[in-house]
């Protein structure tokens, strides 16, 4: 079951660069939140800090806080630890190159020393499931690479992935973009069935599909956050006249 | 199904963050890269270590002094018998080889590398780059067992005449000896060996060249040699000097052709189809039957000045090198 | 004016032609040695190869026949050491620079020493062997000869194996760091066995150098006559019995040092060739 995340403060930089200033917001637990702005706008800065994966790049640095429950997951923990709870799906599709399809799934948790094999088989089994990909791979688990399977279908597989590991939290950071429209709706589709279960915050340039699968829609510009609402209101009547602009597509 | 949630996310929770894991793998991986450096200096402190004896006893002398030999009335420079040691002679025929092998092997690696980067059909690229790698990959053992049994023979015969004919009254062509080994034979040979390293550099630095420069060339009207002279070899004229020094380096230290060919006497010659010994072979060829602690560090000293000068001639080849082809993209070969 | 000009595009489509000439007989001229070693290696090697050559240690000055078999047993064992040595330092190395040491001082200076030192002469590490093992130990040893040759492999593999793993994506990395995957399992378990490939592409090319050294081995291996296996004591190899029958003076040892010289380059086409079909073919396993 998700857990709800509560940032405060939250400072990030790029070398000299200030690429997140000042944000506050409350993601609730078990729903989708859909994060909007144009590009460069730190949108992606920010899922990045919430499971500090921009800690990968030697001159990023952060400030302020980042609550999961009762875990400040700045303090508390370790990145690896933090990233196991977790779960992120990629711009790309990136599956293991070398790895079979069942082991692509698997691979959190083989990395992490898990060896139960009778498990494993129901884990990569149910998360194959969950990921809506189980009816089109289940004949070639260990035969066929991840690499082989369709951008659409790679894109299923590491959210199958990242379900693996069972996490909490499953940041998405334009998991679409590069998909053509089929695949994509099929990725919205999973949204909306894996929202129930696992807190869900995705990033995307395309203000429909945010109005299709988020209850809550933030708008960020210029690296602040200008607006977090629910969805319906930010898309309806937006406080803001600068998200006005961008919904009315003014600008971006 | 919460159940069975909790019982891996359970299992990932127990596990540790591995940071202890992690500090040590990057330690190793820090010795890893260190132990490069470590090999530096453990050849330098070895090597200085070894030729104290001549260090001291000689200091700089050791590759200048020439002696005088009574029996002879000659000036003599090496006999570890008569307690004679100066490496004069090694430095020359090591000197010597090079030069000339650069001489000869230039001019055709420069050739080759504007026929395969602008001149060459496709088809013929690929297998044509495979053979020059190919030659890079012979090992200098069966280059000395060619050189010996073919190639010297050849130059006794045929080529050692002609050049005692025609070009014996500069000096350097008149001193034939009749075995057909020495520094020429070892130049040819070394020509040979360090024609695949020029040429193929040359082509990574020409292909470095960007396009635009062979376009704004041949806008002008220019045939397609002015373009490759103008556009090309002009642009990339650093990197391709580079590949020479490089070349140079390759060419001083080796040592098994050589020591198969050029004849291993340690005397001094103008001419260049006499014998006479190189640094690396005088090491190769001696250090075995060296008994004396004279003649072992006078041995390991010439390795150290060998060391020393194919360091700093890599060191500036490396550089011109690195300064054409830096943000150039990485070519294929 | 007129005759001018046309005298000069005369003169300039001459030197054109001169030089494609010149570029062609360049490329006939080098091409040239190539094949009459080839030539030379078969004919002169293929006759004089027989059973016994495999089979066989050298006979006594003299006597007709004999073999390399303890040459081509204790090359196997010195290259064996060599790896050992090499092969693990070499990829550690190359690891450091691809996955921790990008973009610092620290690392354009281990790159810059590690090219360097490729061009060091392979006879100056065989001194600097004799020096670290031989003195020490007052005797010629297998091991020594074996850690000549490794230390020249350890910058080789480096340098490869940084190119090959900064060929594998960074998301492939993300992807495995964003699973929790603790650093040390991702670098060993994802990044270096995509690029494993290219990796062994590059210990092979290191391997094949090496394993036609001579010079090195002179006064480390020293060589041997007989069998010998022992880590402690003299030792043949390939390369070293085929000098020493070179520069002999019998034409049966003559015959021989064909025979193992063709042998030999059998084995360093065959690894050339398979480094090209694999990098032909794309470093990255299963990278589409």
């Amino acid at each position: 079951m998700g857990v709800g995340i509560e940032v405060t403060n939250l400072n990030a930089w790029y070398g000299a660069n200030h690429t997140l200033q000042d944000i506050n917001l409350n993601i609730p637990a078990n729903h989708a939140t859909a994060l909007i702005g144009p590009s460069g706008c730190g949108k992606s800065t920010f899922v990045r800090c919430l499971n500090r994966m921009h800690e990968t790049n030697p001159i990023a640095r952060v400030t302020g806080t980042v609550r999961m429950g009762d875990l400040d997951i700045y303090q508390d923990t370790t990145p690896v630890e933090i990233r196991r709870r977790v779960g992120m799906v990629f711009q790309r599709p990136n599956p293991f190159p070398t790895m079979s399809i069942y082991d692509n799934v698997a691979a959190g948790l083989k990395l992490n020393g898990y060896s139960n094999r009778r498990a494993l088989d129901e884990i990569v089994e149910k998360s194959l499931k969950n990921s809506a990909l189980w009816d089109e791979v289940k004949d070639d688990l260990k035969k066929k690479s991840g690499a082989s399977l369709s951008g659409g279908q790679q894109q299923r597989l590491c959210i199958a992935r990242a379900l693996a590991v069972d996490p909490e939290v499953l940041l998405m950071d334009e998991p679409a973009s590069a998909l053509d429209p089929v695949s994509t709706s099929k990725i919205e589709d999973l949204i909306f069935q894996l929202k129930s279960q696992y807190t869900i915050v995705i990033v995307t340039h395309n203000m429909q599909q945010a109005a299709r699968v988020a209850e809550k829609t933030g708008f960020f510009l210029n690296g602040r956050m200008v607006e977090f609402d629910s969805t319906h209101k930010i898309f309806t009547n937006p406080s803001d006249k600068r998200t006005e602009d961008y919904i009315t597509g003014r600008f971006g | 199904m919460a159940q069975e949630h909790s019982a891996i996310r359970r299992y990932l929770l127990a596990r540790g963050n591995s940071a202890i894991a992690d500090r040590v793998f990057k330690s190793l991986m820090v010795l890893c890269a260190l132990s490069i450096f470590a090999i530096v200096v453990l050849i330098v402190t070895e090597l200085v270590q070894r030729s104290q004896l001549t260090l001291h006893t000689f200091g700089f002398q050791f590759f200048w002094k020439s002696y005088f030999d009574p029996t002879t009335g000659l000036p003599a420079y090496w006999d570890p018998v008569n307690g004679y040691f100066s490496a004069l002679p090694f430095v020359y025929g090591t000197l010597v080889s090079s030069l000339l092998s650069l001489l000869l092997a230039v001019p055709l690696a420069v050739g080759v590398a504007v026929f395969l980067t602008e001149m060459c059909p496709g088809f013929l690229r690929a297998p044509l780059a495979f053979l020059t790698e190919l030659l890079a990959a012979i090992p200098s053992i069966i280059y000395g067992l060619w050189a010996v049994f073919v190639l010297v023979p050849l130059l006794r015969e045929y080529v050692n005449p002609l050049l005692v004919s025609g070009l014996g009254w500069t000096g350097l062509f008149n001193d034939q000896n009749p075995t057909g080994l020495g520094y020429f034979a070892s130049a040819v040979i070394l020509a040979v060996m360090i024609l695949p390293i020029i040429s193929s550099l040359t082509r990574e630095v020409m292909t470095a060249v960007p396009h635009s420069q062979r376009e704004a060339v041949l806008a002008l009207g220019a045939t397609r040699w002015e373009m490759i002279r103008m556009g090309v070899l002009r642009n990339a004229r650093v990197g391709i000097v580079g590949a020479i020094i490089l070349g140079l380096g390759r060419a001083l230290g080796e040592t098994m052709a050589v020591t198969m060919v050029i004849g291993n006497t340690p005397q001094i010659k103008r001419s260049m189809l006499a014998t006479g010994s190189s640094m690396a072979s005088v090491i190769a060829n001696e250090f075995t039957e060296a008994v004396s602690d004279m003649h072992l560090s006078a041995l390991i000293e010439i390795g150290l000045a060998l060391f020393i000068v194919t360091i700093i001639v890599n060191a500036i080849a490396r550089l011109l090198v690195w300064a054409v082809t830096r943000g150039a993209p990485v070519t294929q070969r | 004016m007129q005759q001018g000009f046309k005298m000069q595009t005369r003169l300039r489509w001459l030197g054109d032609k001169t030089a494609t000439f010149l570029a062609v007989l360049s490329t006939i001229l080098v091409i040239l040695p190539l094949v009459a070693i080839f030539v030379y290696l078969i004919l002169k090697g293929a006759h004089s190869l027989n059973l016994a050559f495999f089979t066989q240690i050298p006979k006594p000055v003299g006597e007709v026949g004999g073999g390399m078999a303890n040459a081509i047993v204790g090359s196997v064992t010195l290259l064996v050491i060599a790896s050992l040595l090499g092969v693990p330092i070499g990829i550690g190395g190359g690891i450091y620079l691809a996955e921790f040491g990008r973009g610092t001082k620290f690392a354009n200076a281990v790159r810059f020493t590690a090219d360097v030192l490729n061009g060091v002469p392979s006879i100056v590490m065989g001194l600097a062997a004799y020096a670290l093992i031989v003195v020490p130990q007052h005797h010629f040893s297998a091991l020594a000869g074996g850690v000549a040759l490794g230390i020249m492999m350890i910058p080789t593999v480096c340098r490869t194996t940084e190119e090959m793993l900064l060929m594998v994506p960074h998301a492939v990395r993300e992807a495995a760091l964003g699973l929790g995957v603790p650093n040390w399992r991702s670098v060993l378990s994802i990044t270096v066995k995509t690029a494993s490939p290219g990796i062994i592409t590059g210990c092979m090319l290191a391997f094949a150098r090496v394993a036609g050294e001579t010079a090195p081995l002179i006064f480390t291996a020293l060589g041997n006559d007989f069998w010998s296996t022992s880590l402690n004591e003299p030792i043949a190899a390939l390369p070293l019995q085929i000098y020493v029958y070179a520069i002999s003076p019998y034409d049966d040892w003559h015959r021989l040092a064909w025979a193992g010289s063709l042998v030999l380059i059998v084995l360093i086409v065959l690894a050339v060739a398979l480094v090209r079909f694999v990098t032909s073919r794309g470093v990255l396993k299963g990278a589409s």
